[in-house]
């Protein structure tokens, strides 16, 4: 199947007929496998590595038009040492913030292993000509971000302008130069599931390196049934290509139970391989104090209050 | 690696006696010319309690005190017949955890569907015939129905408190008292359901349950003082009970065995048919008489369909019913763990391929890996014997007929599914397919309201629904 | 020369059975003597044969709309209308022959009702459309009252056929006349051959083939007398699990309305799952 991908998406025809060609989502069968799997019981020592492995996905985030460099100087601190009571607490794996903020963070993190991620292409709607985007991009790069979170163009999209879509993926990669880029399908105007999977499959098609659920700007944000169907693609996507591609599901996942649901849900669908900071993000804010203060409850004994946790 | 801890279901919530008695007019007492037996857990081979064995003398009694139940029961107001039974929904809700509990450890099923299907389809099926108890003219069984009498329920051991569910309350709602006798490997919820009787208040002689084997159940069936016979089981037994009522006038249902086809289209969303695949055969151990147990799959699918089911199968969790992340229980005994070991070889030996995931057992207890065989034809004996067991014979099929004739080819008719993203292939396939169930796009569901039953040698009537009333109105 | 009528030699009907829409004779030749009459003494091949018919004719006759099947039993409705005199002539009365026929009418406006009637959709605690209708269970074997050669007739066969399912009938032994005129009623009514199937003979010889005949889905002994056979027969039905009504209890009243209790034996309730999603 790798020799066939290169031609699928060389016209809009073919790009077309072969998304339209996948088979498709059931909303009730894959919302009840999605159910059941958040009924595991993940407890005492699983519970703890889940935790931890969490702490460590989280991209730490903020994305408000009232951001300034102190809020974001605050959360860079964050993103380094979450615990301030407990060094052994893992650092998160990037700081998630819009371009103009990147200046402020990008010394503060360099050499400290976590990420800088930049969101990107007029985000949240991507309403914006082709080449703003680019330059918003380009911009991004050029002043310390690594990695990339675009929005894709869901007006075309869902017009069916799937050659377009695919095209200004293409030269979102190009801008990033060495940064990694996820592309962020905001599942909650696509609408349906059979619509997400077609869209993982165009973002993956054109190079992404990640593929995001939401801005967290839209309701429905992450849920574990949409995110389901982007494991399952990028499962399918590996075994048809070769290459790996990574999942962050963001916005609306906010205590430690949700994101050990969707560690559950990696690890049933496509297994140990994504369990890690390199193939599977969190986009989040609160989760990580909600995270920091299950893992003081596990180590202990008892339940933690958020007096002992940074509001930053 | 993500290994997930032990997360064990607590045993203490639930109280078993060392031994019961038998339920007869309202209270517990030993049996007068039966003996007893032991019940044990599948999963470790424990005892955990020891159980009465009805003697001939007992039926008599247990048939009496439901007769002499049966006048008054049946002249009370239908709507005062209603709140007894909305007690008994009740209360097993309250007490769900613990028959949750006790279900798994009485039958080896995984804590998980005790607790999320069993326990409470038992309590819905009972407020929903509750709510028939006091509407019966309207159910379109004719303008002035009347209870027949005393019914005889015997039910088989895979979903016990749910089997005895669907027996008990569409009976009590029509105003028949009745004598139940759970399987001989799981009687406990039904002692405890037993006990739930006398909770409610319900007045003594109305629900009678006497434990006991097949000698039990054959002297129930064919006592002459039993108006009515309920019974799910083999096909061959079945077929022992209809000649037993032959040219009496007993009226008789039955819910026998079933090998559902599950048809896989070339168009199904494939990832939710994988899990329906899944569901339909190693959901309760394939102890399940709808069981999906022929994957009938368009051929040229075929590859992606099995590559993706092989996939799926090893994330299945084989192990202690009452951890909480188990899929797959205990086989319920070792007589029926000796039945699937011998039609697995027995496909073997056709020259079916055998599959199973890399897959621990625990030593001690009845266990047996989910397992498929492939290049499975409909001469092959796994093609056409209910196993009753997790394993799946997987057949493929060219065009829409082929696949309506295959599945149709078959003296069972319960159950079967279809799954494809096609809206009017779905109705066609469903219209054209001899089976009482039909799931489409989904397998083994079940309400309260929905009739259940099958075609053919699957048995006769319909349990659930205002159709699971017609089997108790005269 | 012309013969006076008082000379006139009158030709007599050869009563035969009736299968496959064909009126052959029994393939094992014999016949028995009613009212002077000789009339085909049917055999277990005879009875195989009519089984196979009758398989043979599910498929289409059940696959027919419901409006077809109303407006082909209101057609027989029509016909035996028009032979009233036939069946006067076997000494039934005109009370009966009325009946019968009406009875045609009755039933005839079931056809598309049944589903309503008896089907439901039913309120599942999920997302899913769940629709119960009524089938057809397939070929059902009949034994007609003996003492109702034609109203108690018509009473077993319309309720049975209306959706969709073929029968074998064994006709009135002691007055097997009226089976095999209205016989010739059905032939002239567009039913299709092989929907219904009428043997006449002795029904202890052919009811214990019928009633084991593991291609016949269901079996109505209300035309049973004795208890023993209607014993012995429902025991041969166990074997696959046919649907059994057995033979009633007290003599029955067939003028009286029978509701739906003589079709509801021989459906099969189809329950239907349908997610709903996008």
């Amino acid at each position: 199947m790798t020799a066939v991908l290169p031609e699928v998406s060389s016209s809009g025809t073919s790009l077309r007929a072969f998304l339209h060609g996948l088979p498709g989502v059931d909303q009730v069968g894959a919302e009840q496998r999605a159910a059941m799997l958040a009924t595991r019981s993940i407890k005492t020592t699983a519970k703890e590595w889940a935790i931890d492995l969490a702490i460590r996905m989280v991209d730490l985030t903020t994305l408000e038009g009232s951001d300034t460099p102190g809020k974001v100087r605050a959360l860079a601190a964050k993103a380094k040492r979450p615990d301030p009571a407990d060094d052994s607490c893992p650092a998160v794996a990037a700081l998630c913030i819009y371009p103009a903020m990147v200046p402020v963070a990008a010394p503060l993190l360099a050499g400290t292993g976590v990420h800088l991620a930049s969101v990107a292409t007029a985000f949240p709607s991507g309403q914006a000509p082709l080449s703003v985007k680019l330059d918003d991009t380009a911009a991004a790069v050029a002043a310390g971000a690594d990695e990339i979170d675009m929005v894709i163009n869901r007006g075309a999209f869902l017009a069916g302008r799937y050659q377009q879509v695919h095209e200004e993926i293409v030269a979102v990669k190009g801008a990033c130069g060495a940064a990694h880029l996820k592309v962020i399908l905001e599942t909650g105007e696509l609408a349906t599931y059979d619509n997400v999977r077609r869209a993982s499959w165009l973002a993956m098609l054109a190079g992404a390196d990640f593929i995001k659920t939401s801005t967290g700007k839209v309701q429905p944000a992450a849920t574990l049934p949409v995110t389901l169907v982007m494991l399952e693609a990028v499962r399918d996507f590996r075994s048809a290509t070769g290459r790996q591609v990574g999942v962050k599901p963001a916005g609306g996942i906010r205590t430690s139970k949700d994101a050990i649901r969707y560690l559950v849900l990696v690890n049933e669908t496509v297994g140990t391989d994504w369990l890690s900071p390199d193939w599977f993000r969190f986009g989040a804010s609160t989760l990580l104090n909600d995270l920091l203060m299950q893992r003081t409850r596990m180590r202990t004994g008892h339940y933690s209050g958020p007096d002992y946790f940074t509001l930053d | 690696m993500f290994e997930y801890a032990p997360a064990p279901e607590s045993r203490s919530i639930v109280d078993i006696k060392p031994s019961y008695g038998l339920f007869v007019n309202g209270s517990f007492a030993e049996p007068t010319d039966g003996s007893t037996f032991k019940t044990i857990s599948p999963a470790s081979e424990e005892v955990l309690a020891e159980v009465a064995e009805a003697g001939p003398s007992d039926v008599d009694r247990a048939v009496s005190a439901a007769r002499d139940a049966f006048d008054r029961w049946a002249a009370l107001p239908g709507a005062t017949r209603a709140k007894y039974i909305y007690r008994l929904a009740r209360i097993i809700q309250e007490r769900s955890r613990e028959l949750a509990v006790l279900e798994s450890l009485d039958n080896g099923k995984p804590i998980r569907e005790s607790r999320d299907v069993d326990v409470p389809l038992a309590a819905a099926h009972f407020f929903y015939y509750a709510g028939w108890a006091d509407k019966l003219e309207h159910a379109g069984l004719g303008p002035s129905p009347r209870p027949i009498g005393v019914a005889a329920q015997v039910i088989p051991w895979n979903f016990p408190l749910l089997m005895l569910a669907w027996k008990i309350a569409p009976a009590l709602a029509g105003g028949n008292t009745v004598v139940l006798k759970p399987a001989e490997t799981t009687p406990l919820t039904a002692l405890v359901f037993a006990e739930i009787c006398q909770q409610a208040d319900l007045p003594p002689g109305v629900v009678n349950i006497i434990t006991g084997a097949g000698a039990t159940g054959a002297r129930l069936v064919e006592h002459p003082g039993v108006d009515k016979v309920a019974f799910t089981g083999s096909t061959e037994v079945g077929r022992q009970i209809a000649r037993a009522v032959a040219g009496t006038r007993k009226r008789v249902t039955l819910e026998l065995g079933g090998k559902a086809a599950n048809i896989v289209f070339d168009d199904a969303p494939i990832d939710q048919a994988v899990e329906g695949i899944v569901n339909g055969i190693f959901f309760n151990q394939g102890h399940v008489c709808c069981a999906g147990s022929r994957l009938l799959v368009q051929e040229s699918v075929y590859d992606g369909v099995l590559a993706a089911l092989k996939r799926r199968m090893a994330q299945l969790r084989v192990g202690d019913p009452l951890d909480k992340n188990t899929d797959i229980g205990a086989i319920n005994s070792a007589a029926q763990l000796e039945r699937i070991r011998t039609l697995s070889e027995i496909g073997s030996s056709e020259g079916a391929e055998r599959w199973s995931p890399p897959c621990s057992l625990p030593d001690r207890g009845f266990w047996f890996a989910p397992t498929i065989f492939t290049g499975v034809t409909q001469a092959h004996r796994i093609a056409r014997e209910e196993i009753f067991g997790p394993v799946l014979s997987v057949l493929t099929f060219r065009t829409p007929a082929e696949a309506v004739e295959k599945a149709n080819n078959t003296p069972y008719g319960l159950s079967a599914g279809v799954w494809t993203e096609k809206g009017s292939r779905i109705l066609a396939i469903a219209d054209q397919l001899r089976a009482g169930v039909v799931w489409a796009n989904t397998f083994n569901k079940f309400d309260p309201s929905s009739p259940f039953g099958g075609y053919k040698e699957s048995g006769y009537g319909r349990e659930g629904g205002r159709h699971g009333l017609e089997a108790y109105i005269g | 020369m012309v013969s006076s009528p008082a000379e006139r030699v009158s030709v007599r009907k050869t009563y035969k059975l009736f299968i496959g829409g064909a009126f052959p004779r029994s393939e094992s030749g014999r016949s028995y003597v009613v009212d002077d009459t000789n009339v085909a003494l049917a055999s277990r091949k005879d009875v195989r044969d009519a089984v196979l018919a009758a398989r043979a004719a599910f498929r289409p006759w059940s696959a027919a709309t419901a409006y077809n099947r109303g407006q082909i039993l209101y057609r027989i409705a029509e016909m035996l209308e028009g032979r009233r005199a036939q069946f006067l002539a076997f000494g039934l009365d005109d009370a009966t022959v009325d009946a019968s026929i009406d009875r045609w009418v009755w039933y005839a406006g079931w056809a598309d009702k049944l589903a309503q009637v008896y089907g439901s959709a039913n309120p599942v605690a999920g997302p899913y459309f769940n629709l119960s209708g009524p089938e057809p269970t397939g070929v059902v074997g009949i034994v007609a009252p003996p003492d109702s050669p034609l109203l108690g007739l018509v009473s077993v066969v319309a309720p049975a056929i209306v959706s969709g399912n073929t029968v074998v009938v064994l006709a009135s032994e002691p007055s097997p006349l009226p089976a095999i005129t209205l016989a010739e009623v059905l032939a002239t009514s567009d039913l299709p051959g092989g929907v219904v199937n009428l043997l006449t003979g002795r029904v202890p010889e052919t009811g214990p083939w019928l009633a084991s005949h593991m291609d016949v889905n269901a079996i109505d002994l209300t035309g049973v007398d004795d208890p023993a056979l209607a014993t012995s027969l429902e025991q041969a039905a166990a074997e696959n699990l046919k649907r059994v009504v057995r033979p009633p209890a007290e003599p029955v009243d067939w003028t009286v309305d029978p509701g739906i209790a003589r079709m509801t034996p021989f459906l099969e309730v189809k329950t239907v799952w349908h997610p709903k999603g996008v």
